[in-house]
C-alpha cells in the first residue's frame, strides 16, 4: 500500500460523497432493461437530489424537532459508516479494533430517529412502516453480526481494515466455502437494510405494503432528499462490505485497486436490479424466515470458518 | 482514612429520615433535612471512594457479635459499587422533594424518606463489609427497607402484591445466602467476605458458585429468577425504582462478582454458565420489555435485559480467567463492570423520566400518552437521551460498554476452546441491541410523539428543577462517559486489579485493547457532523405548517395512530413460545358485526404461570397444617426455641 497519508483519506471521501447516487441511476437502468424500457439517464438521483434542494417543504402539525433532526442524524451516520469500510482494500480514514461495532451500531441510531421521526407524524401509515423497520432490523443485526464474525476468525483482526484488506484473497484459497455463505448472507442483510426487493419495494403504489418509503411519507424538500441521499449512502456503504469480501483482486496500485472495487460496486447495483426485476416482494411474514436464513448461513460458515 | 470517611457517609444515609420523623407530616422542614443529610453522605462516600481508588482500605474491630470480627473493606471493586449508590440516591432523594413533596403525601412521606435512607446504607454495607455477618445484616436491611419503600401507598392492591411477592423472592435469596456463607465457612473455617485465591477442593468451589449464583442471582433479577422485579419497579415510587433498578439489584452483581473471585482458576464451567445465563437474561428480557404495555413495567424488564448483558461481561472475564488470557479478563471485566455504573446512569434516568410523566399525567399505560414532547419538552428530552443510551447506541455510555463486551467476545472467538461461545454471545448481544432499539422507539414514540391518545395528556407540564435537575445531571453523565471514555478507564483498571490481582501485571491496558482516544473522536465527529445538519436544517427557510399528509387522508385523528401494541405486534409473535401472550375480544364477523372490543397483555411467564399456580397447589396440598398457623408471635417465638433445641441437641 502506498502511504500518501493525505492523498488516501480524501479520495476515499470523495467516492463517498460522490458515487452513492450512481447505484441508484444503475439498479433503475437495469430493471428498465429487463421491462424493455429505455428508463431514465443514469444520473437521474442526482437531478432528483439538485430538484428536492430547491423545494421548499411542508411540515406536518404534529410534528416536534425530532421529525426535522431524523434526516440529518441518518445522513450523519451513513456518513461516518461510509468512513470506516474501506474501499477495494484500500486503508479507511477512521479505522481501529471494534469499528465495525461503530459501523453497525450508527446505522442503529439512523433507525432509532427514523422510526421515531415516522411515530412523529401520528400516522398510522409511518407508524406500520416503522414497526416493520424495527422488527425486521432484529433479524438483520444478528446476521449482520455473525457474517463480520466469520472474518475476525479468519483474519483474527478486529477492524473493517485490516479484514477487508489485503488478507482477503489469502482467505478465498482457504476458507472459501465460508465466504460464499458469508458473501451470499451480507447481500440479504443488504437488501433487507435499505429496503430492497425481496424485503420491500420501493416502487410500489401502495403504502399498506412499504417499510421505508412509508416510514418518510411526511418528509418533504430539502428534507426528503437528504433522506434518499442518506440512503443511497447507506447503500454503497454496506455494498462496499459485500464487494470487498467479494472482489478480493488487491495488486497494490492504488488506482487499479480503486477501480476494480468501483467496477464491482456497478456489478453489484447490476445484481441488485436483476434481484429487482426476476423477483416478487416477499409477503411481510415471509421476511423474517428469509433473514434468519441468512443468519444461519453465517452460523454454517463460522463452523466452516473454524474447521479451515 | 476513607473506610471511616465512608462508615460516616453510610451513617448519614441511614439516619436521613430519621428527623424528619419527628416533624409533622405536611412539614417540609423534615423532607429537607432528610434530603440534605443525604447528599451530605454522598459527596463524602464519593470523594471517598474516588480517592481511594487503587488502594484497598480496611476498618476492623472487635465486636460482641459471633462469627468473627466487625470487618469492612473498601477496594476497587467495591468503590466501582458505591459510586452509583452515591449518585443514584442523592440525585433520587433530591427528585423526591417534589415528586414525593410532604404537602402532597403526607400519609407515607416520613415512612418513604425513613426507610429510603436506610435502603441506601444497607446497600453501602453490602459493597464494603468484608464479614458474612455483617455482609448478611446489611443485606437483610436493604431487602427490609426496599420492602418498607416498595409498598408506600400500600392502599393499593396491586402494590401489595408487587410487594409480597418481592418479600418471599428475597427471603429465599437470604436463605441460600445461608446456605453459601455455611460452605464457604465449613470449608475455610472464615466467615470473611473477599478474599479471591481461596483454597477449596472443587465440589466445594462448585456449590459455593452455584449457591451464590442463585442466591445473588434472585436479587439481580437474572431472568429466570427474576420474577420479583417487574411488579416491584412499576409500583414504587419512581425515585425508589430508580434506585432499585440503578443500584439494588446491582448487590446481585456483586454478590457475583466477589463470589466469582474466589478461585484463582475458576473451571471453564463458571464462565460458560454466567454467558450463557447472561444471554438468555438479556434476550427474554427485552422481549418480555417489548410486550408491556406499562412504561415502568416495560423498564423494569429492561433491568432484567440490562442485568443479563453485565452478566455477560462477567462471564467473558471468568473464561478469561479459566484460559489465563488477561485479554478477555480486561475486557470482560472493563464490560460488566461499566455497564453497571451505565446502567445506573440511565436507567434511573429514564425511571426519573418515566416518574415525572406519571407525576404529571397520573397515566403509566403508554397507550393513554402520546404527544408528551409538546407539552414536557425537557422530560422527553431527558427520556430521549436514556433511551439511546440503553440502546446501547453511539455517542452514548451504553455504547461504550457493550462495545468492550462485543470486543471481549470477539477476542474469545480467537481462542479454540472458546469460539463457539463467542459464536453464541455475539448474534445474542446484536439480538438484544436491536430488540432493546424496537422497544425504546415504541416507548418513546407512543409517550412522547405523535399526538396525545387521550385527554390526561393535555394538561401535561415539565416538572419543576428539583426534578428536572437529577434528570439533567444524569443525562450529563450519560454523554460524558459516551464521550470522554478515557476518563473512567482509571477507575476500572483499579476495579479490574482488584478483581484478578494475580492477572493484573500481565494485562494490557483497557486503552491498548479498545482506543478509547478514537472513540472519543468518532462521537466528537458525529456530533460535529449533526450540529453541521442542523444548522442548515433550522436555518433554512421557515416551511410552510400543515396537516400530516398520510396519503391525502384530510381528517387525521388522534385514534388513528399506531399504538404501542401493534407496534410491537410482530415482535411479540416472534417470541410467543416463551411470552405466551394472553388475547381477549372477538373478531368481528357477519355482515353487520356487533361492537367488540380487543384486549392484550403479556403476563410474566414464570411467576404468573408457573410459580403462583404451583403454589397455589402447594398451599392446597399444606392445608392441613394449618393450624400450626395462628398469627400468635410468642407460639412462633416458641417454636423457633423447639428448633433451636432440636438442632443443638442433632449437633451434639
Amino acid at each position: 500500500m502506498t502511504t500518501e497519508p493525505i492523498l488516501s483519506p480524501a479520495v476515499h471521501v470523495l467516492i463517498a460523497l460522490i458515487f452513492p447516487p450512481l447505484l441508484l441511476g444503475v439498479i433503475n437502468r437495469t430493471k428498465a432493461a429487463f421491462a424493455g424500457r429505455q428508463g431514465p439517464p443514469l444520473l437521474q438521483p442526482y437531478y432528483d437530489l439538485f430538484k428536492l434542494a430547491r423545494k421548499g417543504s411542508v411540515l406536518s402539525t404534529t410534528t416536534t424537532w425530532v421529525f426535522r433532526a431524523s434526516p440529518v442524524i441518518g445522513l450523519a451516520t451513513a456518513l461516518l459508516a461510509s468512513l470506516l469500510v474501506p474501499f477495494g482494500g484500500q486503508e479507511s480514514p477512521v479505522s481501529f479494533a471494534g469499528d465495525l461495532i461503530l459501523f453497525a451500531y450508527l446505522f442503529g441510531l439512523a433507525r432509532f430517529f427514523t422510526v421515531s421521526a415516522a411515530l412523529d407524524t401520528g400516522s398510522a401509515f409511518e407508524g406500520m412502516g416503522g414497526a416493520r423497520e424495527a422488527t425486521f432490523a432484529c433479524l438483520a443485526e444478528p446476521a449482520l453480526f455473525l457474517g463480520l464474525m466469520v472474518l475476525v476468525k479468519r483474519t483474527a483482526s478486529l477492524s473493517l481494515t485490516t479484514m477487508l484488506g489485503t488478507a482477503v484473497a489469502a482467505q478465498w484459497r482457504s476458507a472459501g466455502a465460508a465466504l460464499v455463505l458469508v458473501v451470499v448472507s451480507l447481500f440479504v442483510v443488504l437488501l433487507a437494510e435499505n429496503c430492497r426487493v425481496p424485503v420491500d419495494d420501493p416502487n410500489t403504489h401502495l403504502e399498506l405494503t412499504m417499510i421505508h418509503e412509508v416510514m418518510v411519507l411526511d418528509h418533504s424538500g430539502p428534507a426528503f432528499g437528504m433522506i434518499l441521499y442518506g440512503a443511497s449512502l447507506k447503500l454503497f456503504a454496506l455494498g462496499a462490505l459485500v464487494v470487498d469480501i467479494a472482489v478480493p483482486l488487491r495488486t497494490g496500485n492504488r488506482a487499479v485497486d480503486l477501480g476494480v472495487f468501483l467496477v464491482g460496486m456497478m456489478l453489484l447495483s447490476v445484481v441488485i436490479g436483476v434481484v429487482e426485476s426476476t423477483m416478487a416482494r416477499l409477503r411481510l411474514h415471509q421476511v423474517p424466515s428469509l433473514l434468519v436464513a441468512a443468519c444461519l448461513l453465517s452460523a454454517f460458515a463460522i463452523v466452516l470458518a473454524a474447521r479451515g | 482514612m476513607s473506610a471511616v470517611i465512608v462508615i460516616v457517609a453510610i451513617g448519614l444515609l441511614g439516619v436521613s429520615g430519621l428527623p424528619g420523623l419527628f416533624f409533622g407530616p405536611r412539614s417540609p422542614v423534615g423532607e429537607r433535612v432528610a434530603a440534605t443529610l443525604v447528599l451530605a453522605g454522598s459527596i463524602l462516600g464519593l470523594g471517598a471512594a474516588f480517592a481511594g481508588m487503587g488502594k484497598t482500605a480496611v476498618f476492623a474491630r472487635s465486636w460482641a457479635v459471633p462469627g468473627g470480627d466487625l470487618a469492612l473493606r473498601v477496594d476497587g471493586l467495591a468503590a466501582m459499587f458505591l459510586v452509583p449508590l452515591f449518585v443514584v440516591s442523592s440525585l433520587g432523594s433530591i427528585y423526591g422533594l417534589e415528586y414525593w413533596a410532604a404537602r402532597e403525601h403526607a400519609a407515607d412521606g416520613r415512612k418513604l424518606r425513613a426507610f429510603y435512607g436506610l435502603m441506601s446504607a444497607g446497600i453501602a454495607v453490602v459493597f464494603v463489609a468484608h464479614n458474612a455477618v455483617l455482609f448478611l445484616a446489611g443485606w437483610e436491611t436493604m431487602a427490609i427497607a426496599a420492602f418498607m419503600s416498595i409498598t408506600t401507598e400500600d392502599e393499593r392492591e396491586g402494590v401489595r402484591h408487587s410487594g409480597y411477592v418481592y418479600l418471599v423472592a428475597t427471603r429465599v435469596s437470604t436463605l441460600l445466602l445461608f446456605a453459601m456463607f455455611a460452605v464457604l465457612h465449613a470449608k475455610t473455617g472464615s466467615w470473611d467476605f473477599a478474599p479471591p485465591g481461596r483454597p477449596m477442593d472443587s465440589s466445594a468451589a462448585t456449590a459455593v458458585f452455584v449457591l451464590g449464583l442463585l442466591g445473588f442471582g434472585i436479587k439481580a433479577g437474572l431472568m429466570p429468577l427474576h420474577v420479583w422485579l417487574p411488579g416491584a419497579h412499576a409500583n414504587a415510587p419512581s425515585h425508589v425504582s430508580a434506585l432499585m433498578s440503578g443500584v439494588l439489584i446491582k448487590t446481585g452483581i456483586y454478590g457475583i462478582a466477589r463470589v466469582c473471585s474466589f478461585l484463582d482458576r475458576p473451571p471453564i464451567g463458571w464462565g460458560v454458565a454466567l454467558l450463557l445465563a447472561g444471554s438468555v437474561s438479556g434476550v427474554l428480557g427485552v422481549a418480555f420489555a417489548i410486550g408491556q404495555h406499562d412504561l415502568k413495567r416495560l423498564l423494569a424488564y429492561h433491568s432484567v435485559e440490562n442485568i443479563g448483558i453485565i452478566i455477560m461481561g462477567l462471564g467473558v472475564a471468568m473464561l478469561g480467567r479459566a484460559t489465563e488470557s488477561p485479554t478477555l479478563v480486561t475486557l470482560g471485566v472493563a464490560g460488566g463492570l461499566l455497564h453497571v455504573w451505565n446502567h445506573a446512569l440511565f436507567k434511573a434516568l429514564l425511571f426519573l423520566s418515566a416518574g415525572a410523566v406519571l407525576h404529571s399525567t397520573e397515566a403509566r399505560e403508554i397507550d393513554q400518552l402520546g404527544g408528551l414532547a409538546k407539552t414536557m419538552p425537557r422530560t422527553a428530552l431527558a427520556f430521549l437521551f436514556g433511551a439511546v443510551a440503553i440502546c446501547g447506541l453511539p455517542p452514548l455510555n451504553g455504547f461504550v460498554s457493550e462495545l468492550f463486551v462485543y470486543l471481549g467476545l470477539f477476542h474469545g472467538l480467537r481462542v479454540d476452546s472458546l469460539w463457539i461461545l463467542s459464536a453464541i454471545g455475539v448474534p445474542a448481544l446484536a439480538l438484544i441491541g436491536a430488540l432493546a432499539l424496537a422497544c425504546f422507539v415504541k416507548a418513546y414514540g407512543a409517550v412522547f410523539l405523535g399526538q396525545g391518545r387521550s385527554d390526561r395528556v393535555s394538561h401535561a407540564h415539565d416538572p419543576g428543577l428539583s426534578m428536572l435537575g437529577p434528570m439533567a445531571l444524569l443525562g450529563v453523565a450519560c454523554t460524558f462517559i459516551g464521550l470522554v471514555p478515557l476518563a473512567v478507564e482509571p477507575v476500572l483498571r483499579s476495579a479490574t486489579n482488584s478483581w484478578a490481582p494475580e492477572l493484573a501485571p500481565a494485562a494490557s491496558p483497557l486503552d491498548v485493547l479498545s482506543p478509547l482516544r478514537l472513540l472519543s473522536a468518532a462521537g466528537g465527529s458525529l456530533l460535529a457532523l449533526l450540529a453541521a445538519g442542523a444548522v442548515l436544517v433550522w436555518r433554512a427557510p421557515d416551511p410552510s405548517r400543515g396537516l400530516t399528509w398520510d396519503c391525502g387522508y384530510a381528517a387525521p385523528s388522534r385514534r388513528m395512530q399506531y399504538t404501542s401494541s401493534s407496534f410491537a405486534e410482530s415482535l411479540v409473535g416472534f417470541f410467543s413460545w416463551a411470552l405466551r401472550p394472553s388475547v381477549h375480544g372477538a373478531a368481528p364477523a357477519g355482515l353487520f358485526p356487533s361492537p367488540t372490543t380487543f384486549h392484550s397483555h403479556v403476563p410474566d411467564t414464570v411467576l404468573d404461570r408457573a410459580l403462583i399456580p404451583l403454589s397455589s397447589a402447594g398451599a392446597r396440598a399444606l392445608r392441613w397444617f394449618r393450624w400450626v398457623q395462628h398469627g400468635n408471635v410468642q407460639l412462633y417465638l416458641v417454636y423457633i426455641l423447639a428448633t433451636l433445641f432440636v438442632l443443638i441437641l442433632m449437633g451434639r
